[in-house]
Parts: C-alpha cells; sequence; structure tokens
C-alpha cells in the first residue's frame, strides 16, 4: 500500500492519554479498499485525516500498467490536491517519503507514477522510498515486471532508495522471537520495546507476522529522522543523507542495518555492549535486504546513533570495524556520523547503519534474471500490452536501464582489486 | 575596544557558547593573583570587548547567531538564558528551517544571497551597540554546510562592508575519519574562499582537540562539549586582556592583536604550553610566534627559545616575528598558564592532506553534481585548488 508522507507533525494537544489534534502528513492511496478501511478502524484511526485518503474499489491487479497508467491518469487531479493541501501545511517541506512494494500493481505502478509527480511538482523537495522488494519465494507471477517496471522510475526519479526484502524482516522477527521465547535474555527484554509489543509476534506457523515486519521498517524511519527531530551533538539533516551517501545521480540504493533489534534493560551499558552494536550493524542478521556489503565495495556509510554515544565511542568502533571493510579508492574515509541524544523509546542507544555499497547488485541481477525468463516466454505480457501506454518498447526500456544500473556496479566493483593510487596534483609556478 | 563574535551553524554556535562562558568565568574568576584593582580594570576590559550591559544588570554577549535550521541555536540560546550569569541578545539570532545539507554551495550560493540582508542587519545592530568596534571573530566549521558556505559568505559581506576592521576566522578543521563525505570538497572551498577575504585564520583541528582530552586530560568517554571546553579555554587564554606595554596597567586596546607584518594566511595554535622543537627533517619553520603568558612570575620567564633564529624564516628577524603579552592577572584556575600562537608550517601537512583527498575525488567526480546543482561549478573547484596548491608551496618554501 503506497503512501507519501511528510517528516516530523507539529505540536498537538493530549487529552486522556489520547492524542487529538495531531495529525500525520501523509496520503493514504490504494486502489481497494480493505487495508485503508482496516487503519481507519484501528487504534491510529484518529490520526489519519480520512479526507487525505484514495481509495478505488477494484485493485490493480498486481499489474504495474493499470497501476500506473490506467490509475494514474485516473487519479492525477486528486492525488496533486491532497498533496497541495498537506504541503499547504507545512512551514517548510523538506521532504516526501514514499512507501510501497515493488512487486504488486497500486504500490509498484501508481506509487512510481506519484513519485514522477512529486518531481514535477514539488522540484526542490527531496524523495527517499522505502521500497519493499520480491522476495525469491514471492507468491506473485508477476512481480518481475512489476518491479524492473518500476525500478527504472527509482532510478529516474528517487533521490534515495531504501530498498527492504520481506524475507530479510522475516529472519529478524524471527531471530527476535527466539530470544524470547528462549527466556535466554530472561528480565533483560522490555515488554514494552517498540519491536516485541506489537501484537504481531508470531500468530500462526504458516502465516507471515507482516505486523511485526513492518513494525521493523518504522524503526527504521523513526531512527532516520531522529537527528532531524531532537537533539544531538552532532545533527544529521535529511537533506544531509542525500548529499553524503549519493556519489553519482543513479547511485541511490542504500542498504540498511538496524542495531539492537531488541531492548536492554541496562541503562549503564558497560563500553563493551556499546561496541558490539556497532559490530552488529555491520553484520548481515541485522540488515532490512539480503546482501554482503563486507565482501563487496562501500561507496559511502553513514552511522546515525542515539542515545548517551560520544564521539570518542564513535571514532573508536570506527577505526575498529574500518580494516574488515573495504572502501572505493576516492572516498576512503568515507563516512558520515551522527549523533542524537534521544535514544528510541526502550532502549538506551541504537544505530542505523546506511549503506551505499555494490552489494546491491547481485538482488537487480537476480530480479533482472528473473524478468527475463517471464519475458522470453512472454507470459502474462498481453495483461501489461493491453493497456493504453503500454508497449514492448516499455519493457525493454527498463530493462535497459536497469542494465545500465547493474553496468555502473560493475565497474565499481572492477577498481576493488586495483591499487589505490593518488592522482597528480596540479603543479604550481611559486 | 569591542569584537563582534557571529557564530555560524552546529559547530559555531556549539563553540561560542563555551567560548564566552569561558570569557564570564574567568574574568568573575575571584583568585586573580592580582591585586583588586588590576582584577577590575581586567574585567572591564573584557566586559567591553565581549559583552554589552543589558538593563537588569546581565551582560549580554556581542554576538550574532546564525543557522539554517533552529535546534542548536535555540539550545545555545537557552542554556545561556538559564545560567543566570550571561546570556545571548534576545534578537541577535537568525536561523530557518531546513539545513544547509552539509552542501557548500548551498550555504554560499542560495542562503548566502537569500539571507544576506537579515544577517548582515543583525551585525549591523551588533555593531552599533559598540564604542569602537575592534573587529570580527567568525567562528565556523569547514566540513559542514551552513558554517563552511554561508560563513564564506558572510565573510565576504564583512570585507566589503567593514574593510577597516579586522576578520578573523575560527575554523574548525574536522577529523581525519568522516564526520562528512565530502567535508574535504567543503574544505577547499572554505579555505580558499577565506583566503581572499579574511585577515587571520585561527585553525583547531578535531583531531587535536581529541588528543589533548584523551592524553592530557584523561576524558575516557569524549563528547562535543569536551572538545569545545577546551578550544574555548584555549581562546580564552589569548582573548582575554593583556598588558600593552610591560608594567602598564593599561589593558592592551586591540584584542585581536595582529601586529604581524607579514599578512598571515594561516595560524594554528597548537596545545597549551611550549611548542617542542623538532630538529628533524620536518623542522617547523615559524613566521610568527606569539607568546601570552599569564600569571605568577610572568615577568621572569625565561623566553630565550623563542628567540632562536633557527625557528624563523630567513627572510625575518626574531625580534620582528616574535612577540609576548604578558599580564599577571591569572587566567581561570590555573597559577600560571602560557599560550602560543603561531603562524608557522604546523598546518602544512594537514592541509596538504586536505588538498590531495578532495583532488582524488574530484578526479572521480563524485559528488560534483551535488555542487553544480547550486551554482558551483568545476570550474570553481579549479580555481580553489590553484589557490590552495599556491599556499601549499608558500609555506613549503618558508
Amino acid at each position: 500500500m503506497p503512501r507519501s508522507t511528510r517528516v516530523v507533525g507539529d505540536g498537538g494537544s493530549i487529552s486522556k492519554g489520547k492524542i487529538c489534534s495531531l495529525k500525520a502528513r501523509a496520503v493514504l492511496i490504494d486502489m481497494e479498499e480493505g487495508v485503508v478501511n482496516e487503519i481507519l478502524q484501528g487504534p491510529l484511526r484518529d490520526v489519519f485525516d480520512s479526507k487525505q485518503l484514495i481509495t478505488d474499489i477494484s485493485g490493480s491487479g498486481n499489474n504495474w500498467a493499470v497501476g500506473h497508467k490506467v490509475f494514474g491518469s485516473l487519479y492525477q487531479e486528486q492525488i496533486l490536491e491532497k498533496l497541495r493541501k498537506s504541503a499547504e501545511h507545512c512551514d517548510c517541506l523538506q521532504c516526501f517519503f514514499i512507501i510501497h512494494s515493488m512487486g504488486g500493481g497500486t504500490g509498484s505502478g501508481l506509487g512510481t507514477f506519484l513519485l514522477k509527480l512529486l518531481e514535477d511538482e514539488f522540484p526542490e523537495v527531496y524523495r527517499f522510498v522505502t521500497s519493499v522488494y520480491p522476495s525469491g519465494e514471492d507468491d506473485v507471477i508477476t512481480s518481475p515486471y512489476n518491479s524492473i517496471l518500476a525500478m527504472k522510475e527509482l532510478n529516474e526519479h528517487a533521490d534515495c532508495v531504501l530498498p527492504i526484502d520481506n524475507q530479510s524482516l522475516f529472519d529478524i522477527i524471527s531471530k527476535i522471537d527466539l530470544m524470547v521465547n528462549s527466556g535466554k535474555l530472561g528480565t533483560t527484554i522490555k515488554p514494552k520495546s517498540l519491536v516485541t509489543s506489537s501484537a504481531g509476534a508470531v500468530k500462526k506457523r504458516h502465516q507471515k507476522p507482516f505486523d511485526a515486519m513492518n513494525n521493523i521498517v518504522a524503526n527504521l524511519l523513526l531512527n532516520l529522522t531522529s537527528s532531524a527531530r531532537f537533539e544531538g551533538s552532532l545533527n544529521m539533516d535529511l537533506n544531509e543523507i542525500s548529499m553524503n551517501l549519493v556519489p553519482f545521480p543513479q547511485l541511490h540504493y542504500l542498504v540498511s542495518s538496524l542495531t539492537p533489534l531488541y531492548t536492554l534493560a541496562d541503562v549503564n551499558i558497560p563500553t563493551r555492549r556499546l561496541d558490539q552494536m556497532f559490530s552488529d550493524a555491520f553484520s548481515k542478521d541485522h540488515q532490512l535486504i539480503r546482501a554482503d556489503p563486507k565482501h563487496s565495495l562501500y561507496l559511502a556509510c553513514a552511522l546515525m546513533v542515539r542515545g548517551n554515544v560520544q564521539v570518542s565511542d564513535l571514532r573508536r568502533n570506527i577505526e575498529r570495524l574500518k580494516p574488515s571493510l573495504q572502501f572505493v579508492s576516492w572516498n576512503q574515509e568515507g563516512w558520515k556520523t551522527s549523533l542524537c541524544s534521544v535514544p528510541p523509546v526502550g532502549h538506551s542507544h541504537s544505530l542505523l547503519a546506511l549503506a551505499n555499497n555494490t552489494c546491491v547488485k547481485p538482488t537487480f541481477m537476480e530480479l533482472k534474471e528473473r524478468f527475463m525468463r517471464l519475458y522470453k516466454k512472454k507470459a502474462h505480457l498481453h495483461h501489461y500490452l493491453q493497456i493504453e501506454g503500454m508497449e514492448e518498447s516499455s519493457f525493454m526500456e527498463a530493462v535497459s536501464s536497469l542494465s545500465g544500473l547493474i553496468e555502473e556496479y560493475n565497474q565499481l566493483d572492477a577498481t576493488k582489486s586495483m591499487p589505490v593510487e593518488d592522482f597528480p596534483r596540479l603543479s604550481i609556478a611559486v | 575596544m569591542s569584537i563582534v563574535t557571529v557564530q555560524l551553524g552546529q559547530c559555531g554556535n556549539q563553540i561560542g557558547f563555551e567560548v564566552f562562558d569561558a570569557l564570564y568565568t574567568d574574568s568573575h574568576c575571584p583568585q586573580g593573583l592580582c591585586s583588586k584593582r588590576e582584577n577590575e580594570a581586567y574585567q572591564a576590559s573584557c566586559k567591553e570587548r565581549f559583552f554589552s550591559e543589558e538593563e537588569n544588570g546581565v551582560p549580554v554577549a556581542r554576538a550574532v547567531l546564525v543557522d539554517m535550521e533552529p535546534k542548536v541555536t535555540n539550545q545555545t540560546l537557552s542554556k545561556a538564558a538559564q545560567s543566570g550569569r550571561w546570556k545571548y541578545g534576545q534578537h541577535s539570532c537568525f536561523c530557518q528551517k531546513q539545513g544547509s545539507g552539509n552542501n557548500w554551495a548551498y550555504g554560499y550560493s542560495v542562503h548566502g544571497p537569500r539571507h544576506e540582508e537579515s544577517i548582515m542587519n543583525l551585525i549591523q545592530k551588533e555593531v552599533e551597540k559598540c564604542d569602537s568596534l575592534s573587529g570580527f571573530f567568525i567562528i565556523m566549521s569547514m566540513a559542514g554546510g551552513t558554517g563552511s558556505g554561508l560563513g564564506a559568505f558572510v565573510t565576504q559581506n564583512l570585507q566589503d562592508q567593514y574593510s577597516n576592521s579586522l576578520k578573523m576566522n575560527q575554523i574548525i578543521w574536522p577529523y581525519g575519519t568522516g564526520e562528512v563525505i565530502v567535508q574535504n570538497y567543503n574544505s577547499i572551498l572554505t579555505l580558499s574562499h577565506l583566503y581572499r577575504s579574511s585577515d587571520a585564520l585561527l585553525v583547531h583541528e578535531n583531531d587535536a582537540l581529541h588528543k589533548i582530552c584523551a592524553k592530557l586530560m584523561n576524558i575516557k568517554q569524549i563528547s562535543f562539549s569536551d572538545i569545545n571546553q577546551v578550544l574555548a579555554h584555549q581562546l580564552g587564554s589569548v582573548f582575554q586582556p593583556t598588558y600593552s606595554v610591560e608594567g602598564s596597567c593599561h589593558y592592551r586596546r586591540n584584542p585581536l592583536g595582529i601586529d604581524w607584518q607579514v599578512r598571515p594566511p594561516l595560524s594554528g595554535l597548537p596545545t597549551l604550553g611550549k611548542a617542542s622543537l623538532n630538529r628533524g627533517l620536518h623542522f617547523n619553520m615559524s613566521i610568527a610566534n606569539l607568546v601570552i603568558l599569564r600569571g605568577k612570575d610572568v615577568h621572569s620567564a625565561d623566553l630565550g627559545g623563542f628567540k632562536d633564529s633557527a625557528l624563523y624564516t630567513s627572510w625575518l628577524e626574531p625580534i620582528n616575528a616574535f612577540n609576548v603579552w604578558k599580564t599577571q592577572r591569572a587566567f581561570s584556575k590555573y597559577e600560571k598558564s602560557a599560550a602560543l600562537v603561531s603562524n608557522s608550517q604546523f598546518l602544512l601537512k594537514p592541509l596538504d592532506t586536505i588538498v590531495g583527498k578532495a583532488w582524488n575525488m574530484f578526479a572521480s567526480k563524485a559528488y560534483i553534481h551535488q555542487y553544480t546543482k547550486f551554482g558551483i561549478e568545476e570550474e570553481d573547484f579549479l580555481d580553489s585548488f590553484t589557490l590552495l596548491e599556491q599556499v601549499v608551496a608558500s609555506y613549503c618554501n618558508v
């Protein structure tokens, strides 16, 4: 389900423990009503403005073309109107968060249509996209088509993309669950921790605990915005993320990892555990997407720390972890850091690492392979081609865009084993 | 003679607070180790330089706070006000909401022109409160977007508008290992622009300050607050009043006291104490040195080592290159303290390193699109590199 949200609401009034006048700066869009209705009947119903919704009944049938072309043109005016309204409420609009999935029809198709709209209508406002990529065992047959078609749009119109996959989220939840149930952590688990308190602990064996998984993504966004929302000795605003982590316009895909994934009861954590937090951030278990950054090339890395962590802790850990990571020759010290004084609820400190790393290449290559397997057989293609505005060339262009991206990563990877040499400096006549 | 301080960006504002706090604390230190009359003269001189009098008796710092997002300035203003001892002027702050995104181009080309009038008006108001303006002290970092880019823009404006007043920029050299990934770009752009419009650049390196905290002060978990306090202490020991003539009771009138004949492009402030005389291959040649002694036995201190001609470049006599200021009134809690302000090859290596790293990045064109988006072109980068290579070469040949 796609929606666009802006960062930070203003203060509101609180009565009887409920927030009454705070409204999310959000537009919720779905081409079927089920999910949005559930939200509007749930505990957060007062937070969302019922006028900031766009829904339809029939859904996009897991078809990017339906979402992008059909619903795009149908709802363009409405979308613009609601966006403008939301923007008017902002003193200073800095960025859009677009949250969607790549594999379906609405999130993927209409979501990327929205992306283009945002670029045209608000060209100076940053566009951060959180995209859920389809895993290998995805049950939507056309997800490769939808994803590739959406990728082209992300390549061209997003400032920054945080790819996520369900499998990673599921693994994280399973790991937490294991620790909670095994009693290993005993009384050190705080029951009110944001990660464990959601109603969605593994309900049934075979059902995916989407609530808990989505909670992880929510924590990602919370930590991403923490330095913009709270004070700290080294602030990092959202526009700094793009500035520091995107060295070339197309290479804007960031691998995120979050730690801790469970709470620790001790408030005064001795230094050893603090260092463990940094190590964990570079462990594959904590990533929100399957990838192997340690064996690929870092273009840039951001560490956003929350809680009672000081600059010396940060420096010590960077020095410690640096030797095991490979950075591109022109960015050997490619670290961007921030210190926010306020930790997340239930934790004493936390760390979000965002890496621009060539390790996303395999994900994209796999996606391309799955696409080609379907496309070669022309399977399900007619569902797309029958939509006005869609032609075979649309597919070809999308693949070409992805291939171009993969090639850029290839070229960077090729520099991995080369010795780092300094470029000859300008010679000056004194 | 008064100094107007301009604090820019998160770094500038956080440091500015510590500086004023250190100045105030020192000037109200009861243990002056000198006569009451002298202590009062000292206090009055410090007050005139850095504070103006508010109606209800709380001194107001002669400062303008500038930032492109509100969190830090709000904090700074309230921290000062809460102390009850001194504060910032209610209307001395200019801030916006969106920040500069660590982008020098955004700070210089977008925020600069957009907010030029408002910022310069604030500074003008502060200048008007001074009976006699000695000059400006601009505190900024090189690595970010506001301090660096907007700082360079404001300094240029000060050059145009107050060409007769001295401008000294306190610039913070970032940690070698990234605080900000594009810090080397931001640094070279800042330095090259400041070269053309500032009179003196006082440099503090985060790495050096960090080492002081770790090795000399044994702080275990070092915070930016610790680092800023070390810096403020050093600045305080330089800026507080000193005698103008040996034995006289009148405090030096020009606190920024740049008597150097040579236009000092870069000056550095190493650790408190004596400079080490490293006679190895990398002997640090000085163009000028200033030693400031405070406290007990200042008149009997032996400064012979500083007058050794081997320390100085061949085209300068030590007598011209070396200056000493002495004051019996002790600084802060220290019975004896010494500060060294040096214009030497000390910063040659750090400068060379930054230029080298920026050049490597520039050669691969990484991040350039972020700057060209806001009007800083490749040519501007090349101009900056050229200028700084010249500085490096000049210092090499000292």
